[in-house]
Formats: C-alpha cells, structure tokens, sequence
C-alpha cells in the first residue's frame, strides 16, 4: 500500500525537479542580455525602519548617474546605463532578510548585464551575499558596512574574511571607514584634547571591545597615553558605581567606553558622574544617538563633556574634494540639499563604478572588478583616498561629536593619516 | 603593598564599604518579598522582581504627571522647590506601595490561589509566567531601551571634603527609608495580632486553620506586605541609580533571591543580612577582583554557605518562619 503512494509521489517530485532545472537552463541561455546597456544594481533595505537613511544612499547614488546622463562610453562603444533598486527588506519583516537577499544577489548574477552591485547597508546582509557575487566576478561596492571583520583579517572569526571569498579574489569594497579605525581616531582626539592617562572600558561584545582594544592599543603605541586600566563590564547589571569609584580612584583625564547605548553607556556616564568624577568620556558610534541622552538624562551632560566618534562627516562639513560640487548638484536635482550623510556615501559609491567602468575600458565583469579595487588617489566627497588590498578605504576622515543643550552637535573633523597601500 | 598606600586604600575601601551597604539595603527591601512568601506558601515568586520593576515605572508616570519630567514628557516646572520635591516624592511613595501590594495580592488570589493544593511546581511555573507578563508589561510602559530616571535627590556629599569619603542624600535616603520599614516589619511580624497569625499560618497552616485562622486570607495579605516593600524599593532605587528598564526586575529580582536563600529562606533578618552581604561581595568584587567577576563571586559565595550551611546563615534545622 505505501509504495502506491510513494512512487507516483517520487515521480512527480522528479518531474517537477526536471521542469525547474530545464526552465532555470533555458532562462540561463536565454539571457545574453543586451549589448549596449551595462547595469548597476544596488540592494538595500527599502522598506522598514532603515528606509529613510537609504532613500539618501538612493538619491546620491542616482545622483552620480544623472550626472553622466546615464550613458558611459568604452572604448569605441557608448553603454546605456540602466540602474536598478532591489529591496533586500520586507515590509513584513520591516527589516532585511537573508532570502531577500540571496535573491537580490542570484539576480544580479544571472543577469550578463550586471557589472556593479552597490550594497549592502546591514554588514550581516553582505556576509550572505558576498560568497554569491564573489563566484560571479561581480565588483561589490558598500555604502555602509562597517564591521571589520567582512574585509579584515583576525578582526573576526578565524575563517574570516577568506570564507566571503571563495574564489580567493576580492571583490568587496566599501566607501566607509570600518568600525576598528574609530578606536584609533577616537585615540587621536583623546589626544588632541590633552589627555595623559586614560581608563578604558569595554562591554565584552565584538564590536565593543574590538574598538575598544584598538584605542588601547593606539593609546600607548602611537600617542604615549598611559592607560590606568582595562575592564569588560557584564551589560546585564544595573549600576557600575562600584566599578566607577575604582575608576575615579585612578585619577584619568578621559573615561572611554567601547560598547554601545544598548549595553549601558548611558548608565556608565551617569554613574559617573554620580561617583564625582567630571572628565570626559568618550565612545564610539554605537553611542552616537538620541537614545545615549535620553538614557543618561539631558542634565548629566552639563556635569561632565561626552564625546562620541562616527564615522563620516555631517554634510555641512563636506568642504574638500568633490563635496561642494555634490552638495550644488543634488540641490539641483533634487530642489533641496541632503539631509542624511548617507547621501554622500551613496554618491560615492557610483563615483567608484563610473571610475572602475571608464578605467577598465570594457563591459567585462572581471575587468571592471580589478578597476574597481585599484581605485587610486580618488577625489571623492570627503578628500583623496584609495582602497587598500582589502577593499578597504584608506581614508580615516571621522567626525568627532559632542553634546550641547540634549542634542549631539559636531565638534570637530577627525583624520587619521596611514601610508596609502594598493594592491587589488 | 597594603600598608604603603594605607590612607587611599582605607579611603577607597570605606567608600565601597558605604556604596555596597546603600546597595544592599535595596536589594533587602526585595529579597523580603521573596523570604516572607517562601516562608508561608513554600513558593518562589519568580514574579516578585518585575512587580519592582512596574513599581518603578509608576513612580516616573507620577513624577511625569506632576512636571518633573519622564517617559518622553519634558519637565514643567523649572527647578521645583525641595518642599515640591519631597512632596511629589512622598507621593510616589504613597501610591507605589499601595499599588504593588495591590498587585502582589491580586495575583496571589487569580494565580496562585487556585494552585494552594496543586504539586509545587504548578505555582513556580506560574510565577515564571507572570513574571513574563509583568515584564511585557514593562515594555509597553517604558520601550524597549533604558529610561531616565530624574535626578531629584542631589549627590551633595554630608561629609567634609578633606575625610574623601562620600555619603551623600542619597545614600542618607536608601538607609533613611529601608531601615525603618525593616525594623518596622520586624516588629509587625512579632507583635501584632496577624504577625502572629502570619506566623501561625507559616509553622502549620492545617493547625493555623483549625484555631480558626482564615489562612487564605493571611496569605493574600502576607503577600500584599511584601508587595508594597517591592513598591517602597523601587522608588528608593529609581531615585538612587536613576535609570531604570523594563529588565531591570531580571537582575535586582535574581539577587533579591539570592539574598533570601543566603540568609536562610523564610527568615526576615536572614533576608536582611543577605541582601547586606551580596551588596558588600558586589561592590567589594568589583573593585578589588573585577568587574566581570562580581557576578560569579556572588554565587559562589552561596554555593559556599549552602554547602556548609544548607539552612542559609540565619536559618535553623527546626525553623521558625516569617
């Protein structure tokens, strides 16, 4: 009896297997794509919480487009360029999913005509479609990834960064600095601000610690800056006064805490300054937000200064490079300047694949990737720059924030020199 | 080493000494909560440190309603007069202790009266449950991430400048507010006539019944008791630490707990010096051993005790509870 049912069932699960794989074949011969169009892709969360910060990344991309009138010529041939928005978010989901964004990716892989795919803006959505691309030659350029360890060696687990790239060639770059460079420009202003001894503190997290280790590290290695001290603290308690009061005994002139608001930043200034102890502290961009104030109150930062690096300058503060000219011209197109500084990393990213395309001179996927990743001395928005071997920026340009009045206002522009490397 | 920096190491040691007592008497205040319905139902109400939690809570909706901002409200009235202060303090006080004792007993009569006669584990399993319910409860009220809690009580030091010692209104708050009530409880549990009957209740509730002991309803107000203690707790703390979440039941409630088993569960000055002592081990722990370690010295201080003292410090073999 149950080898009636089973075979017609093996039968059909064979048979339907067979129609997708002919139909996914025929799809593949099919498409040739078109000869004179080269396409650039970006895929982004459009639709959920993120939805505002890449409707900036979106406009400047287009913006960079819009001004070669969509059209680049190679050689002796002229390409139509066709851009096209893929959403890696759900509306259910109101956030990026791994689905969405496999899909995103196999799209643009499957399409001959795709030469850049600009993405992601959630770090965790391009570890998923990196090895994808990475198979496919397609050069990857990221508005907005941060974590270290997606280009980075022994800055995550052991397997990364090589388990992204399963070719072994890179195709991923980003146009934003990583997380880990913010702990040695955060060391830099500490600095600037005079500081000679220093207590670091960190939440045990990755991207915590990671940042703060690295300010440890610059700290004594590059500045001469005593630390006084090192210490995880467990984001699960309530109040560090304990901890703090040991802090206060040691005398720093700056307090830096690597962790975020989520794992208590808001707690730790408030503590203290409860504790007596007025210098400033410092943290990274996983502080820089509404919720630190709201979480220490609005009158603690009367008491003590609170300053917080990020990793990109506000757009009234794009004053080198290509930055005025992008500022004049998205009032242009769009009849009102950017809001968000994401707009002027979105610009950024198709100023590098117009560059990669002009410079690799043919509509050829690896090609356009080596161009992409020799990208050298280029005048973007923020000043001159060059992607490492990594695909890495070797530009350091941070924004260093503070608090006046319950509201973080911009302090200062922070740029950490290193010898530029290029090697794609 | 100790010796040749003796002035700022007795200094920073005291300090910790003050800090770690002010913590501790709060976390006591909650861990009476916890030993007075052990000693009476046999039951740990997993649900005691969230109904701490939406105490808290209260207390900053009744600072929002009355101007001193909270909750997303700015603060209306600019620098409120000490009197307003204390006014709108006492207030809280008032309508926090009520309003958790309240709570404290309505959940006894839905929840766990029904299960007076279930298997232990029917009434633990629903405590988990409500503590579950209280915390999203939590959640609704305040959001997701961590709440300011105004700064009313200033950090003004009573001690001279020159001693380096800090004992500020606040800690004089903590001490002023807690050892009354225990001391006050103490008494109650001794003398009055439903101390007796609570304690009647606790050594047999069969016997306690055929005296004529309405059982169900010394529980229900055993329960309310410990209740407005959470309520008086939360206050006290949200004015000390100043932030508050809806997690904060989580960790306060476990160390509540903790406190109570240390002490000897069912023994109201067992909780007392419970919660003296894990507040003493985690300040202590944090500045001399580290901050990631506190938490783990804290319980391998009661896995200790417990191992040499299965009773807790306080608890006896024939025990007297609550």
């Amino acid at each position: 009896m149950p080898f009636r049912i089973t075979l017609p069932l093996i039968l059909l699960v064979l048979f339907v297997a067979a129609g997708v794989a002919g139909l996914a074949l025929s799809d593949n011969a099919q498409s040739k794509g078109k000869p004179d169009v080269i396409k650039i892709v970006s895929s982004l969360p459009r639709s959920g919480s993120a939805r505002g910060q890449t409707d900036s990344i979106v406009q400047g991309l287009k913006l960079a487009l819009h001004e070669v009138n969509y059209q680049i010529t190679l050689g002796d041939r002229t390409y139509k360029l066709e851009y096209q928005d893929l959403d890696d978010a759900t509306a259910a989901a109101g956030n990026w999913t791994i689905e969405q964004e496999i899909a995103n990716a196999n799209q643009a892989r499957s399409d001959p005509d795709v030469m850049v795919y600009v993405g992601t803006y959630n770090s965790g959505a391009a570890k998923v479609s990196m090895p994808i691309l990475n198979k496919a030659n397609i050069l990857m350029i990221s508005p907005a990834n941060t974590a270290p360890a997606l280009t980075k060696p022994n800055t995550g687990d052991k397997h990364e960064p090589q388990c992204y790239r399963p070719t072994g060639k890179v195709n991923f770059c980003r146009v934003v600095p990583a997380d880990d460079v913010q702990g040695a420009v955060a060391a830099q202003w500490a600095n600037e601000i005079g500081a000679k001894q220093v207590y670091i503190l960190d939440d045990n997290e990755v991207y915590g610690k990671g940042i703060a280790d690295l300010f440890h590290r610059t700290c004594k290695e590059k500045f001469g800056i005593k630390v006084l001290g090192q210490e995880s603290i467990d984001s699960k308690q309530q109040e560090f006064k304990p901890l703090l009061q040991k802090v206060k005994d040691a005398k720093p002139d700056l307090v830096y805490f690597g962790g975020t608001t989520q794992t208590k930043a808001g707690q730790i200034f408030k503590d203290m300054i409860s504790v007596g102890l007025t210098c400033p502290m410092m943290g990274p961009d996983g502080t820089f937000e509404t919720a630190m104030i709201e979480s220490a109150g609005k009158e603690s930062f009367e008491k003590a200064p609170f300053y917080a690096t990020f990793g990109g300058l506000p757009i009234e503060e794009l004053k080198d490079g290509r930055g005025p000219t992008f500022i004049k011209n998205f009032t242009a197109l769009y009849g009102k300047p950017p809001t968000e500084a994401y707009a002027a990393y979105g610009y950024e990213c198709g100023l590098v694949a117009l560059d990669a395309l002009k410079r690799a001179g043919k509509k050829d996927r690896d090609a356009v990737r080596l161009a992409g990743l020799a990208t050298e001395n280029f005048v973007g928005t923020i000043g001159k720059w060059s992607f490492d071997a990594n695909g890495d920026t070797d530009s350091k340009v941070m924004s260093g924030n503070t608090v006046k009045d319950g509201k973080f206002v911009f302090d200062r522009k922070l740029e950490l020199k290193t010898s530029a490397r290029n090697s794609p | 080493m100790i010796f040749a920096a003796d002035s700022a190491f007795w200094q920073a040691f005291t300090q910790q000494t003050i800090d770690g007592l002010a913590f501790g008497a709060l976390i006591a205040l909650i861990a009476l909560g916890y030993t007075m319905v052990y000693g009476i139902v046999e039951l740990i109400n997993f649900a005691h440190g969230d109904l701490f939690m939406l105490g808290c809570f209260l207390s900053l909706t009744i600072l929002a309603a009355f101007g001193l901002g909270g909750l997303g409200f700015d603060a209306t009235v600019k620098d409120p007069s000490p009197v307003y202060v204390a006014v709108v303090l006492l207030t809280c006080l008032l309508v926090a202790m009520p309003f958790c004792g309240a709570l404290n007993f309505a959940v006894d009569w839905v929840v766990y009266k029904p299960l007076r006669t279930a298997p232990k584990l029917a009434p633990l399993v629903s405590a988990i449950g409500v503590s579950f319910i209280f915390m999203n409860v939590g959640l609704f009220w305040g959001g997701a991430q961590d709440v300011n809690f105004p700064n009313l009580i200033p950090d003004t030091n009573l001690m001279s400048a020159d001693s380096g010692i800090r004992f500020t209104y606040k800690d004089a708050m903590v001490f002023g507010v807690t050892v009354p009530l225990m001391i006050a409880l103490t008494l109650f549990v001794q003398y009055s006539r439903l101390g007796k009957a609570m304690r009647a209740t606790a050594q047999n509730p069969t016997a306690a019944k055929l005296m004529g002991i309405d059982t169900n309803k010394v529980i229900g107000l055993t329960f309310a008791i410990g209740g407005a203690l959470a309520g008086a707790g939360s206050v006290v703390y949200a004015l000390k630490v100043n932030t508050i979440s809806y997690t904060m039941g989580f960790q306060n409630g476990l160390y509540a707990f903790t406190a109570a088993v240390l002490g000897g569960i069912g023994r109201i000055p067992g909780a007392v010096l419970g919660g003296l002592i894990i507040g003493l081990v985690r300040y202590y722990g944090s500045a001399y051993v580290g901050e990631t370690w506190a938490g783990a010295l804290i319980f391998g201080i009661l896995i200790l005790i417990l191992v040499f003292r299965p009773t807790g410090l306080l608890g006896s073999t024939t025990r007297e509870k609550v």
